[in-house]
């Protein structure tokens, strides 16, 4: 049975299939087509969870994404637990199980309601007030110590899961003429305008169905249909036409640029998802024009415990009675400030509740509406008002004053299990005032209306100020057309009431103590009409301000349903009108969206690409230890038998010095620079000079930024006058190739060269150490190796295993070394043919911890290490390769700039140590063992290391003025003591490099 | 002569599987040329594959198995037989000598797919920003793009048959990327 307060007929529903769920433990029955609200509200299930701040009981205030109390937490296991969802929108399966949150032990029995009877001390602005607590010892105050701990014990609603998300998140990028969010009778007929006259078309809408009020006027009929069945119709030749029909989809974001989020639920109301079917789906949609037909939502009414279950939207009776055949109470007291309530208190009568009485505040109501509830025999109290309600856990009595205003405290308690309130309907103007759009104050209907557009964009039916089904149809029709250039038809309607109207903001006058009563405003909050007025009392005079201190329209629901209410009460205590007083910023998301639907793909492995040389297998298979240098992954060392990377970096680079070594280069960076200007504009873009740089002879570069600092450095070879062969750094790859391409075509068009990036077309195996040549000389072809034929710091192009290669004499450990590049495809057989030679002779392969060590040897920069964007070729010692007689090149003017000539800049220089311990890398120097606090360093340590050919600890570091300080020591403070350093010349091996010639 | 041990050994991409509504896989190795310079260069440089080079933003023009994609107004992407690599380099070089040009061999610095199938645009805007309706973005069109975090040249053969081209060292992730994606087709 699907509970007792079943209609036997009607509502969406399928009733013959019924579904089995838990709720906090309680199995229940429900239908197909059921939320877990209307399931639970069969069974007369009110109480559904406590308020966040006082731990009120709490039921349904609404029926929709609006709900601001009934949140639960859906687990399907560990990891698949999601807290916070509206049941309102949990849609039922079999086995669903759902629990209530905020309350302990139990949603009857609730510990922390104690709070509600200690309000007074949390009242607005009780928060921040902590801030400003007494000092407590130790000059930490008491927000520290005490409440900040409290509070985040106590705050938050729901459990996060505690393990990783299992489920896979799809995106799609999309495309379209005409995109409506909203699937009511004004998105639906936008649509269809749009898709009849062949536009591409998607229409959006939050609930599994299709229709919006369309499926809650059963009486109503379109163009001689029913109106649900008109919206079923509708969505089928929508389908048929083409269009991208999405239910179950929440439009949550209003971009530049017509660019919309939509989030589409995809399993979440499935019993068995498909294995690894995405759970959810981000539509990242691009819309030539957008139609909003977001529809309105009805206001509470703010009167004294008007939170309590049983209190709820007249709006969300009226759903659960049509689209779920539910009866949310047996005997109603209905409130409203609007006719429309009258017409759901006659569908309820009709169903069979009984409806105790309709109160409306305003002072002389009047109209068809108020004429049909007599003429049906419905006790109406016009111009009377609510004072408060009975009951806890579940509303006993309506009190129901005669009179409104100040001496509203005769009352009369009218018993009832259900109070349905109306103070209106606010359109949802959330998106397009995401897009931007100015909103315009209605001071007729004290409504914020979309006004200007600020994009291609329009608005249509309820969230656009239209009343009734004829007046959305028609709008959305006008809507779809204009956005299509189609033709906008006319729907007829019949069975709907288009002259219904009315509304109220604010309070409702109830003449009792106001420190004693609380009538909420913001449910979810847990914001009352006094804390509003509090804060306009404590000197809040934005509305920004009195949102931030009382928290209002900051929950999870952004005030959906408050928010109005709260400017009504605020300009009332300031004496404003509400234009004056100002709406507060609606923001992206309209409803939370899940992390895993923005992170899409991008998580784990695919987080962000992870690059890999054409050598990688081949080193993975050796058991080398990689590290991360940017995306890519780089060997780092090759250790053998359970060493660690100190032992095997001590025997990579003493067997590279002894023997020989290679190394996977691959990924520095590479830039062919093509054409008859070449040599000129690598002129202007280093500090060296290349007109007289001859074919096939290579150059070490510096590339300085505008500031004159280095910012990237690298070998340059000449493999004809008109093409050059640049490398950089591997990290500065990118950013090289957009640096010289910038310069290239905003400051250099008229030089005919071109930039094109071959770091990956060439794989590069450095070959180092005194038998390099030995290594090489068996696999090459065309060129000849000797010293005399191919000096250091040249280029060739010949063949090696029988293919191409670029071969390069060049050096970053100080030994004899070639570097050689060859098409990647063929890196991995090439680097098989070089390590089968070199394992022969007795060589190595090292990582890029031994290269480290090797260049640091030999005092060669790293650009990024020994240097930090502060940091001129001058300063490195490298003052000797800039080209003075150059006329220009980037960096050249900074290079005389006052603070780049002043004495005392840092210098490169090399520091040596006793003993073994290495100098910690960023370690500060100073010229005293024993510096005052905060005394000025005079320099820092750039890179250390235990250097296995010396056998010793090296640094090198940046000091000030610091070649003049060679043979002196400065020293290194650290917390066990200041550790001396002699300065010494940052070139700590083969300082004559007479073994790179070898 | 090439030593036959030598094989060129295409870079670490788990392709991804044959769907039943999208297919997935690695082309052969190509020649791949980047070809730069002005009209007149452009010129040269179509007679010398015989084939002119189109002048249209993003698309491109084929003849026979030779194909040339616009990628910019100075900028080709020339696509051939893996085995015309140092001829076709030859050949045109020989038929722009003095007339300045960048002509750049890339063959082995991208990898392409094959994405093939009904839903094969949709596979593709699941991390393509682009709008590949056939109105937008016809049989032949061609352009730079991205597609999750990796640049691509992207390339349209059919009405559900596309090419793409990526950097060889991002094939894995564009491949681990595709095969998430295919996931989320359904």
């Amino acid at each position: 049975m699907s509970g007792q307060h079943r209609t036997p007929r009607g509502g969406r529903i399928d009733r013959a299939r019924p579904i089995r769920f838990t709720f906090d433990g309680h199995v229940y029955e429900g239908c197909h087509g059921d939320t877990l609200a209307s399931a639970l509200l069969a069974h007369g299930v009110h109480l559904v969870g406590r308020s966040f701040k006082y731990h009120r009981p709490r039921g349904f205030l609404a029926a929709g994404a609006e709900e601001p109390n009934a949140l639960c937490t859906v687990t399907r296991d560990r990891a698949r637990t999601e807290p916070n969802l509206r049941m309102t929108q949990v849609e039922l399966y079999d086995g669903l199980d759902a629990a209530s949150q905020n309350s302990w032990p139990a949603r009857g029995f609730d510990v922390g309601a104690i709070n509600d009877l200690l309000s007074p001390l949390f009242a607005a602005g009780f928060y921040y007030k902590t801030f400003m607590g007494p000092r407590a010892v130790g000059g930490t105050t008491m927000w520290a110590k005490l409440f900040e701990p409290v509070i985040r014990r106590a705050a938050g609603l729901g459990r996060p899961p505690t393990e990783a998300d299992p489920d896979h998140y799809a995106n799609r990028f999309a495309h379209c003429d005409v995109l409506v969010v909203g699937g009511g009778p004004a998105g639906l007929a936008a649509a269809l305008a749009a898709a009849r006259a062949g536009r591409r078309t998607m229409v959006c809408d939050e609930n599994p169905e299709m229709g919006g009020a369309l499926l809650t006027h059963p009486a109503a009929e379109v163009d001689g249909r029913p109106a649900a069945a008109w919206a079923a119709s509708a969505v089928e030749e929508l389908r048929r036409l083409g269009a991208t029909v999405l239910p179950r989809t929440q439009g949550f974001g209003y971009y530049n640029h017509n660019f919309v989020a939509l989030t589409e639920r995809l399993t979440d109301h499935l019993a068995h998802p498909a294995a690894g079917a995405p759970r959810e789906r981000l539509w990242q949609v691009r819309a030539r024009h957008v139609v909003l037909a977001t529809g309105a939502t009805e206001r509470p009414l703010v009167f004294p415990d008007n939170d309590r279950p049983g209190v709820m939207l007249a709006d969300a009776a009226r759903a659960f009675l049509h689209r779920w055949g539910v009866k949310p109470g047996t005997e109603a007291v209905v409130v409203t400030a609007h006719d429309a309530a009258y017409r759901t208190a006659l569908d309820l009568h009709r169903a069979g509740v009984r409806i105790a009485r309709i109160v409306d505040p305003r002072p002389r109501p009047a109209g068809p509406a108020l004429d049909a509830a007599r003429a049906a025999g419905l006790p109406v109290t016009a111009g009377g008002t609510v004072i408060g309600v009975k009951g806890s856990l579940r509303v006993s009595a309506a009190l129901v004053a005669r009179s409104a205003g100040a001496g509203a405290t005769d009352h009369e308690a009218v018993p009832c299990d259900l109070v349905l309130m109306s103070g209106g309907f606010t359109p949802a103007v959330h998106l397009f005032s995401q897009s931007r759009g100015k909103l315009r104050f209605d001071a007729a209907t004290q409504r914020y209306l979309p006004g200007d557009a600020a994009q291609a964009q329009s608005s249509a039916g309820a969230c656009a100020g239209a009343w009734g089904l004829a007046a959305a149809l028609d709008g959305g029709s006008a809507a779809g057309a204009a956005a299509s250039g189609g033709e906008a038809l006319r729907h007829a309607v019949s069975g709907d009431h288009p002259e219904d109207g009315g509304g109220t903001l604010g309070t409702l006058p109830h003449g009792r103590d106001p420190s004693r009563v609380k009538a909420f405003v913001d449910f979810q909050n847990d914001v009352t009409a006094k804390d509003i007025k509090l804060a306009v009392r404590e000197g809040f005079k934005s509305i920004e301000h009195v949102k931030r201190y009382t928290t209002t329209g900051m929950a999870t629901d952004q005030g959906k349903t408050s928010n109005m209410n709260a400017l009504a009460i605020a300009a009332g205590a300031l004496g404003r009108t509400l234009p004056e007083v100002g709406l507060t910023t609606f923001r992206q998301p309209y409803t939370p969206v899940t992390f895993g639907t923005l992170a899409g793909a991008a998580r784990d492995e695919l987080f962000d690409p992870v690059r890999r040389t054409p050598i990688h297998g081949w080193a993975e298979a050796r058991g080398a230890r990689f590290e991360d240098v940017g995306q890519w992954k780089r060997a780092w060392y090759f250790p053998v038998a359970g060493e660690d990377l100190h032992a095997a970096v001590a025997r990579e680079v003493r067997a590279t010095r002894e023997v020989a070594g290679i190394f996977d280069a691959s990924t520095l960076g590479k830039i062919e620079v093509v054409g008859p200007d070449a040599a000129e504009f690598l002129n202007r873009l280093y500090v060296n000079s290349w007109s007289k740089l001859g074919v096939g002879r290579c150059r070490y570069g510096l590339m300085l930024n505008e500031p004159g600092f280095v910012m990237d450095d690298g070998v340059v070879g000449r493999l004809a006058l008109d093409r050059f062969h640049v490398t950089t750094t591997t990290g500065g790859a990118p950013r090289v190739l957009h640096h010289m391409e910038d310069y290239l075509q905003t400051e250099f068009p008229e030089l005919r060269v071109w930039l094109t990036s071959v770091t990956e077309q060439w794989a590069v195996i450095a070959v180092q150490g005194p038998r390099a040549r030995a290594i090489l000389e068996p696999l090459v072809e065309g060129i000849d190796l000797s010293s005399g034929a191919f000096p250091h710091m040249a280029i060739r192009e010949g063949a090696i295993c029988g293919v191409p290669t670029r071969l390069f004499r060049v050096s970053f450990t100080g030994e004899l070394g070639f570097e050689v590049n060859v098409p990647s495809d063929h890196a991995a057989a090439v680097w098989d043919a070089v390590w089968a030679r070199t394992e022969a002779l007795g060589g190595v392969a090292y990582g890029t911890e031994s290269m480290h060590v090797m260049r640091a040897e030999k005092g060669y920069v790293i650009v990024g290490q020994e240097t930090d964007g502060t940091v001129t070729p001058d300063d490195l010692g490298l003052g000797g390769m800039v080209g003075r007689a150059k006329p220009d090149f980037v960096g050249r003017r900074s290079l005389s700039r006052p603070d780049l000539v002043a004495p005392g800049r840092k210098q490169l220089v090399g520091l040596r140590t006793e003993g073994t311990a290495v100098l910690e890398e960023g370690a500060q120097i100073t010229p005293v063992p024993d510096p005052k606090r905060g005394a000025h360093a005079i320099g820092h340590v750039t890179s250390a290391y235990a250097s296995p050919t010396l056998g010793v600890p090296i640094a090198l570091a940046l000091v000030e003025n610091g070649r003049a300080l060679t043979g002196q020591t400065v020293y290194v403070p650290m917390p066990g003591g200041a550790i001396p350093a002699r300065v010494v010349s940052p070139v700590f091996y083969d300082a004559e490099g007479e073994r790179l010639h070898g | 002569m090439a030593d036959p041990s030598i094989a060129r050994t295409a870079p670490r991409a788990d392709p991804p599987g044959a769907g039943a509504l999208v297919s997935l896989g690695l082309v052969p190795p190509a020649t791949r040329f980047s070809f730069r310079g002005d009209a007149a260069a452009a010129d040269g440089c179509g007679r010398a594959l015989g084939l002119a080079l189109p002048r249209v933003a993003c698309r491109s023009a084929e003849a026979g198995d030779r194909a040339v994609l616009w990628l910019g107004p100075d900028e080709w992407l020339v696509l051939a037989p893996e085995a015309e690599t140092v001829p076709l380099f030859a050949a045109v070089e020989a038929a722009l000598a003095g007339v300045p040009h960048a002509l750049v061999d890339v063959s082995h610095r991208q990898v392409g797919f094959a994405v093939l199938g009904r839903l094969a645009p949709a596979l593709l805007n699941a991390g393509c920003p682009l709008d590949l309706d056939l109105s937008a973005f016809p049989i032949g069109a061609c352009t730079r793009t991205v597609l999750a975090k990796c640049d691509v040249v992207l390339w349209r053969r059919g009405p559900d048959a596309f090419r793409l081209e990526v950097n060889r060292s991002f094939a894995d992730y564009l491949a681990g990327t595709l095969r998430v994606a295919e996931r989320g087709l359904g």
